[in-house]
């Protein structure tokens, strides 16, 4: 089970940091960046179905966002 | 030494072709002289079979072709009495190196225990495979091969399950047709397979959008006799390259090669020779052996099983090359289908222990789809965000631990464990170790009688197996033995390996004829999380079926009838 109740010990240090960690990076660096963030912190979780919980809701937030083609998807597709 | 590739064999006419010939009903045609064909009939000829073999041609592999064969492929090879050839010939391997770029990500070992006769793998041409198959063939009297003998028809007649069901098949020869009846078919006739086309049937899956060059070089190289695969190195930029061993010093060098590659251009020496010259350096001497370009899919049949007719290899299922999961799985569908046809045709099973060939293979061919696109996905990324994930892995993979079990050049081919079979009969206590019901017996060392040392799979041969733990010179339990008693006596034939903890006398009471092997290692007992009394019962397969702390005639009985599908027992 994903915690998703605050558990950042220091919330706006690690926002910052996070922003932080894309400086004088071009798109593709950046990319990279992120990718290896998202493995590093997964194999940190560990737990299977806390991953899978991460996947959902971020797959769900991402369908609700606008998407770089204008369209935009209704809330109902994202249970699945 | 024989030249395989060049080998070709004598059309003769059969039986069928004489003009008084009386009807006959085969037991059962493989159609299909490859590798899983000839494993096939050799299996069924050694449990006591009549076997005609039928294939279109009359010749073995052209090319090396498929050229990694796993373990649990040797082991059965030695089952059909032909695994030490491939082995003596064959260049064994158990390591596997992955480099990006020339930086050397990862490396892993398939076998880092000791205490098992073959290893992981050996790299041996198909046409060496093939050939060591078919001399053991040809030494078996009851198996007939008919070689330019093609399938152009196939009927089938009678209800499916009684005794009068069989297929008829119009063979096409040199001097014309006949018609070939047989109660079963296997069709072993690769993966564009006629009979599949024959009958209406479909394989279903994707294709993948890429294109690879095999050069196959004879070449003296001081490589090590490992896997090297290589993501975007130096010589070979943005695409991977796989190096590979096989014996008569010739090499297998794998280049991805990209969906836009021109595969007549690709396929030229003018084109060949730099990308190995690239690789190899501009001073080493090498010839070409073999190129070919290929693409691939990862598909399969729906069902296996078509009334008489059981599809195995790749006519029932095809995989990307990366995990050596074609050849290797085919023969496992192969001694799978062997053993319950055996059983079929000598009536101790009913027709429906042939659907669980059906469920069976097509779980473990599920299974090895599933691992082989996940190689795939991961070696040729199909958007851009899977290749930043793909590249962030390799990446990671120099300096974290954990991102190295996520590299993905292949994940080499293991056999199934059968968990979810119908044939298994679930633990009512619990072991140690990975021996479930379901699982391919592990090997392990020991000692015989004579105290010459022995191997345990070995000793297991090809019919079911009763496997008992046991405390030399101490009596067997009374429930044991009756648990022996019971199945010796019962109608299905029976082997029984006791494996004793120490060097003490044998214990009395063992059904005659039993084998036994001293486990002076402790590694069999360990391997099966056994102690003493611990009951093993064994398909021909050499897959678990059931097993207990301590085994007793009626529990032993109900598993062996579950294991035949032999109803009331469902």
């Amino acid at each position: 089970m994903l915690n998703t109740q605050p558990n950042l010990t220091r919330p706006d240090d690690f926002y910052e940091a996070l922003i932080d960690m894309h400086r004088d990076l071009d798109e593709a660096q950046s990319q990279s960046a992120n990718a290896q963030l998202i493995l590093l912190l997964a194999n940190h979780v560990g737990e299977h179905e806390a991953l899978m919980d991460a996947i959902r809701f971020a797959r769900a937030g991402a369908e609700c966002a606008p998407s770089g083609n204008g369209a935009t998807r209704s809330h109902g597709q994202l249970a699945a | 030494m024989i030249d395989y590739q060049t080998l070709t064999f004598e059309y003769a006419r059969c039986s069928e072709q004489s003009p008084d010939a009386a009807a006959c009903v085969h037991p059962v045609v493989v159609v299909g002289a490859g590798p899983v064909g000839l494993a096939t009939a050799i299996d069924l000829a050694q449990h006591g079979l009549p076997v005609v073999l039928v294939d279109d041609d009359c010749t073995l592999s052209t090319g090396s072709r498929a050229i990694c064969f796993s373990k649990r492929s040797l082991d059965i090879f030695d089952r059909l009495g032909c695994g030490e050839r491939m082995v003596e010939k064959g260049v064994s391997w158990n390591v596997g190196k992955v480099f990006r770029k020339d930086e050397l990500v990862y490396s892993f070992n398939l076998l880092p225990e000791s205490g098992h006769h073959r290893p992981a793998f050996v790299n041996l041409q198909q046409y060496y495979v093939e050939g060591f198959l078919l001399e053991r063939a040809q030494a078996l009297p009851n198996l007939e091969i008919r070689w330019k003998n093609k399938v152009t028809g196939i009927a089938q007649r009678g209800t499916q399950g009684l005794e009068a069901a069989h297929v008829a098949l119009a063979i096409e020869t040199p001097d014309g047709p006949y018609e070939l009846l047989a109660r079963y078919v296997v069709a072993a006739d690769g993966s564009r397979s006629p009979v599949r086309k024959l009958m209406g049937l479909d394989s279903h899956g994707r294709t993948f959008k890429d294109r690879f060059l095999i050069a196959d070089v004879k070449m003296e190289a001081d490589f090590p006799t490992e896997r090297w695969f290589w993501f975007d190195p130096p010589f070979h930029p943005n695409q991977s390259v796989l190096l590979h061993r096989q014996p008569d010093n010739v090499w297998r060098i794998d280049f991805q090669l990209g969906w836009d590659a021109d595969p007549v251009l690709e396929k030229t020496p003018e084109r060949v020779i730099p990308r190995v010259r690239a690789l190899l350096g501009p001073d080493v001497k090498f010839e070409l052996e073999w190129v070919s370009i290929y693409t691939f899919s990862c598909l399969r049949m729906d069902s296996f099983r078509h009334g008489n007719v059981l599809f195995a290899g790749d006519s029932a299922h095809l995989v990307s090359p990366f995990g050596a999961r074609g050849a290797n799985s085919g023969f496992q569908d192969s001694e799978n289908v062997a053993w319950k046809l055996a059983m079929v045709l000598e009536a101790r099973a009913p027709d429906a222990l042939l659907d669980t060939y059906a469920s069976e293979r097509e779980f473990a061919a599920d299974e090895n789809i599933r691992n082989s696109t996940r190689s795939t996905d991961f070696i040729t990324p199909k958007s851009a965000v899977s290749r930043v994930f793909r590249d962030a892995v390799l990446t990671l993979a120099r300096e974290h631990a954990f991102a190295r079990q996520l590299v993905n050049s292949g994940r080499l081919s293991v056999p199934a464990v059968l968990r979810e079979s119908a044939l298994n009969t679930a633990d009512e206590e619990t072991f140690a170790g990975q021996m479930v019901p379901g699982a391919p017996c592990a090997d392990a060392p020991g000692v015989d009688s004579q105290g010459a040392p022995q191997w345990l799979l070995a000793q297991l041969g090809g019919r079911f197996a009763g496997l008992l733990f046991c405390r030399a010179g101490v009596r067997l339990e009374s429930g044991t033995r009756e648990a022996l008693d019971a199945l010796a006596r019962g109608p299905v034939p029976m082997h029984f390996v006791a494996v004793l903890d120490g060097e003490g006398a044998v214990p009395e009471g063992l059904p005659t004829g039993t084998t036994i092997l001293r486990d002076a290692e402790g590694m069999a007992a360990q391997r099966y999380g056994a102690q003493d009394g611990a009951f093993y019962l064994i398909r021909p397969d050499q897959h678990v079926c059931a097993r207990w702390r301590h085994a007793d005639a009626p529990r032993v009985e109900r598993a062996l009838k579950r294991a035949l599908c032999v109803a009331g027992t469902a």
